[in-house]
């Protein structure tokens, strides 16, 4: 089937709203790290006004909402772009499940100003946010040059480079995440965050370590393996900072610039982390198929040139 | 590509769920009308006297940092230190909650007809610990010139979080259930914070510098009495005071 092919133009759009996210999950971060969560008691509006005074903690929540607003309207153009622009249905679908996601998220977010700070809510918001994250990574790969040049099919080979195996590694670092808002939320001790990361740690390298030893000349699979590993090994380091700084403050009477730097850029890679795993099981399930499989292109499409 | 991105969604839907599931939100509800008043509370004249002391090299009291708000800092020549654990030369601590925890036969007393003042003063709390009744009215004051946000963060009791304007009328707040303690955060200024103990008694006292406390007024019979600091944690006594009796209850937080 020939299909209208997406520009080059929507994909650096794509890139910047995924660019936009990443920034909107630290300023996320930096409202829970600064307990600034409910400087600005009411919502939508800021104190009755589309602009407050930006200051003490209502810089945080404020700034948080203005970058939520600006990625909300991002949102909104990409996916009557892609809805116009890019003749594959799935990809206009995807647009829409974007901006359905990003509107529940505001929805999230102000509900846990509304009702205080309700812990599943929070924790919803947070996971939320790691998902649109990576589904705005997603849509800037799947509008690449790289996937408009199709797949290079390489036969798979081991459990983990099976399309259906591989999921198993974004599912478990979103556990971990989900896990880790939970402790930012007091929902739950270190302990399970902790378990989590020595569990997640050893699924992704794992995974990883196979893709980068069986497909060393798959440009694409070892690129984002690598980058996944690489990712994975830092966030690991970033959350014995993160803890470490907490501990080490603890006695301070309000949130220290170092414990804030290292839990914004704990929730930070975390963000990216989940990007990766989420990008690495689609590139996966792109280039990897059972040996001797017939090379049948499922969902994806010959652009008219 | 379209059935493995529904695979992927649903299984990432799914965590999602999981993780945002947990126990409902705490339904907060006001107490219930009693059917018949409680009888009057017995009224004695037995002491329970003490002082509470810290054993162990003195805590070090950090400054806090408000340069992010030139409003607070131009407030102070310099950086003022936190309140949470002031302990004198001879040991004493400041801002300890004493109460009578057990032992008072069942009674309701009157709860006092004047307020409790809290006041937002150099975005600060003053004072940093206060005791209150039940359903005694707490008057919530900001003589600062910016505004700040009032949030308690009770167990018991509702949780709520309102502004006050720069200089704004008081609010008057009460909490209906007994809670020892209730921590009120600015969300704004996050080195602000007050604590208050909310008991159904009279018997209940805030030490001051010297770390002495006298619970008076109590009928004769064996109490627990308990201590409570925000960082030390708490401690309790038995005590036995007969008629007209002074008990002796010293607590000691050690470092």
């Amino acid at each position: 089937m020939k299909v209208s092919e997406p520009t080059d133009w929507l994909h650096r759009y794509a890139l910047l709203l995924a660019c936009m996210t990443l920034f909107l999950v630290v300023a996320g971060a930096s409202v829970t790290s600064n307990e600034a969560g409910l400087s600005v008691p009411d919502w939508p509006l800021s104190y009755g006004k589309i602009m407050p005074e930006m200051k003490g903690g209502i810089f945080y929540e404020h700034g948080h909402r203005m970058v939520a607003s600006t990625v909300g309207f991002m949102t909104i153009i990409l996916a009557v772009w892609l809805w116009r622009a890019d003749g594959r249905m799935w990809m206009k679908k995807l647009g829409l499940a974007a901006l359905a996601g990003v509107i529940a998220q505001g929805i999230l977010g102000g509900m846990t100003v509304l009702f205080l700070l309700p812990k599943p809510v929070s924790i919803s918001h947070a996971c939320l946010a790691q998902l649109f994250f990576s589904t705005t990574c997603a849509i800037a790969l799947f509008t690449s040059q790289s996937w408009r040049r199709g797949a290079d099919l390489v036969d798979s080979r081991g459990w983990a480079s099976r399309p259906g195996a591989v999921l198993w590694v974004p599912a478990a670092v979103l556990a971990q995440l989900a896990l880790g808002a939970a402790f930012r939320h007091k929902a739950v001790n270190l302990v399970p965050h902790a378990a989590g990361a020595a569990v997640v740690t050893g699924v992704v390298c794992w995974a990883a370590v196979h893709l980068l030893v069986h497909y060393q000349r798959h440009d694409a699979l070892r690129r984002t393996a690598a980058a996944l590993l690489a990712v994975v090994l830092a966030q690991v380091f970033l959350g014995v900072g993160a803890y470490m700084s907490r501990v080490a403050t603890a006695e301070d009477p309000q949130p220290m610039p170092v414990m804030v730097v290292f839990t914004v850029l704990h929730v930070a890679v975390g963000a990216v982390a989940m990007a990766m795993s989420v990008l690495t099981a689609i590139q996966v399930h792109r280039h990897a198929r059972p040996a001797g499989a017939e090379r049948v292109e499922v969902g994806e499409m010959s652009y008219a040139r | 590509m379209s059935q493995f991105l529904l695979l992927l969604i649903a299984v990432l839907g799914a965590l999602l769920a999981a993780c945002g599931g947990g126990s409902a939100p705490e339904t907060k509800t006001e107490p219930k009308a009693e059917s018949a008043p409680a009888p009057p509370g017995p009224a004695g004249d037995s002491v329970i006297e003490g002082k509470v002391t810290f054993l162990g090299p003195k805590p070090v009291l950090k400054p806090v940092s408000m340069d992010a708000t030139p409003a607070c800092a131009r407030q102070h020549s310099k950086p003022p230190m936190s309140e949470e654990a002031i302990v004198a030369a001879d040991g004493a601590v400041k801002n300890v909650f004493v109460w009578v925890k057990a032992g008072l036969a069942p009674g309701s007393w009157p709860k006092p007809s004047g307020m409790v003042t809290i006041d937002q003063v150099g975005c600060v709390y003053k004072p940093h610990v206060v005791g209150v009744m039940v359903d005694q009215e707490i008057q919530f004051l900001n003589s600062d010139p910016t505004n700040h946000n009032i949030h308690p963060l009770p167990r018991i009791n509702r949780e709520w979080n309102e502004s006050q304007a720069p200089k704004g009328d008081p609010k008057i707040k009460s909490f209906p259930k007994q809670e020892v303690m209730i921590p009120i955060k600015c969300n704004v200024h996050p080195w602000m914070r007050v604590w208050v103990g909310v008991v159904a008694h009279p018997f209940f006292q805030v030490t001051g510098d010297d770390g002495t406390f006298s619970l008076k007024g109590l009928p004769a019979g064996e109490y627990t009495v308990e201590a409570w600091h925000e960082r030390f944690g708490t401690q309790e006594l038995k005590v036995k005071v007969g008629a007209k009796e002074t008990g002796k209850a010293d607590f000691a937080f050690k470092g």
